[in-house]
């Protein structure tokens, strides 16, 4: 690892921050999409299908 | 004898523009976007810790340019998507451009407050201070709040097509202040440096640009990759808020 001097807080500070705000962004657009795919699953699953998958089967 | 118009058929944009078929061409994108981001991180990340040298003048902390730029880029480009965004959804009135406003608005919000928030651990050792009522970080702390302030407005409509319009005047509203974040180191008196990609270049040594140019290209494909998944959640999202509105529409039919 390289030597970041004396203002090595604020840099790891930055980078920290950063990936912290990324991740939590990461996983919200994640939980997000899978919390919509359950309830669509879940829909179908009670028969509960858009008209043009009802007249498909 | 009457004669029917002919039907005007959608042109290549249009067809790939419906969500549903949005839904099938961009399942096939979002791995190797995940990829390509994976990658670019990797390879930037490597460049700005062991293959970059330290600033003549700001020495070591140099490095946190290399997130505070890219950053500081999105939050404007962000802005950008949700304002040509807005003029789909008032001109064309297409879904997908609501969708698209809707899912970009979180996703420009944080990196504002990323680019604010190394933006103030970088003023501290480079001008004394964390932050200054400048002319640019003034208006990319409004820029943060506006993108709050969308992200709320959008939770408080039920009807999301007929919010996505209000949403979308507001939007292009605020887009005035994106000039303005661009300009105001050259209007106002300021600590902040002057842009660092003008129409001559970079203003900086290739091995500082080097780092620079791939973490943009990384926080770029983030955004791409990010954004892409959210709207495809916010369509499905859609989708089943009107199948359980016609479900319980239904059930009230039978019972009257």
């Amino acid at each position: 690892m390289i030597d970041l001097g004396p203002h090595i807080l604020f840099i790891l500070g930055s980078y920290i921050g950063a990936a912290l705000v990324v991740m939590l962004l990461i996983f919200g657009v994640w939980a997000g999409s899978n919390k919509q795919k359950k309830r669509l699953a879940d829909l179908e699953a009670q028969g509960i299908v858009r008209r043009s998958q009802s007249t498909e089967s | 004898m009457t004669q029917t118009a002919p039907t005007k058929q959608p042109n290549w944009f249009s067809r790939l523009a419906h969500p549903g078929v949005y839904l099938n061409w961009s399942a096939y994108l979002v791995v190797p976007l995940i990829i390509a981001t994976i990658i670019t991180f990797g390879i930037g990340l490597w460049f700005a810790f062991f293959n970059s040298p330290a600033d003549y003048q700001m020495g070591e902390t140099v490095r946190i340019m290399y997130i505070h730029v890219p950053n500081a880029w999105l939050s404007q480009m962000v802005y950008a998507v949700m304002a040509v965004s807005a003029i789909g959804s008032l001109v064309w009135r297409h879904p997908l451009a609501d969708v698209s406003m809707k899912a970009a608005a979180p996703l420009g919000a944080a990196f504002t407050a990323i680019a604010l928030f190394t933006g103030a651990l970088w003023g501290r050792p480079t001008w004394g201070t964390f932050w200054e009522w400048d002319g640019r970080m003034t208006s990319t702390l409004i820029l943060f709040l506006m993108y709050v302030g969308l992200v709320a407005l959008w939770s408080t409509f039920n009807d999301q097509s007929k919010g996505a319009r209000t949403i979308a005047v507001f939007t292009l509203v605020g887009a005035i202040n994106i000039p303005i974040i661009k300009f105001s180191v050259d209007w106002w008196n300021t600590l902040h440096q002057p842009s660092i990609i003008s129409t001559e270049g970079l203003s900086m040594p290739a091995s500082i640009a080097t780092p620079l140019l791939i973490m943009m290209l990384a926080f770029t494909l983030l955004f791409f990759t990010l954004h892409m998944v959210a709207m495809r959640s916010e369509i499905l999202r859609r989708r089943a808020n009107n199948l359980e509105r016609r479900h319980i529409a239904q059930k009230m039919d039978v019972t009257s």
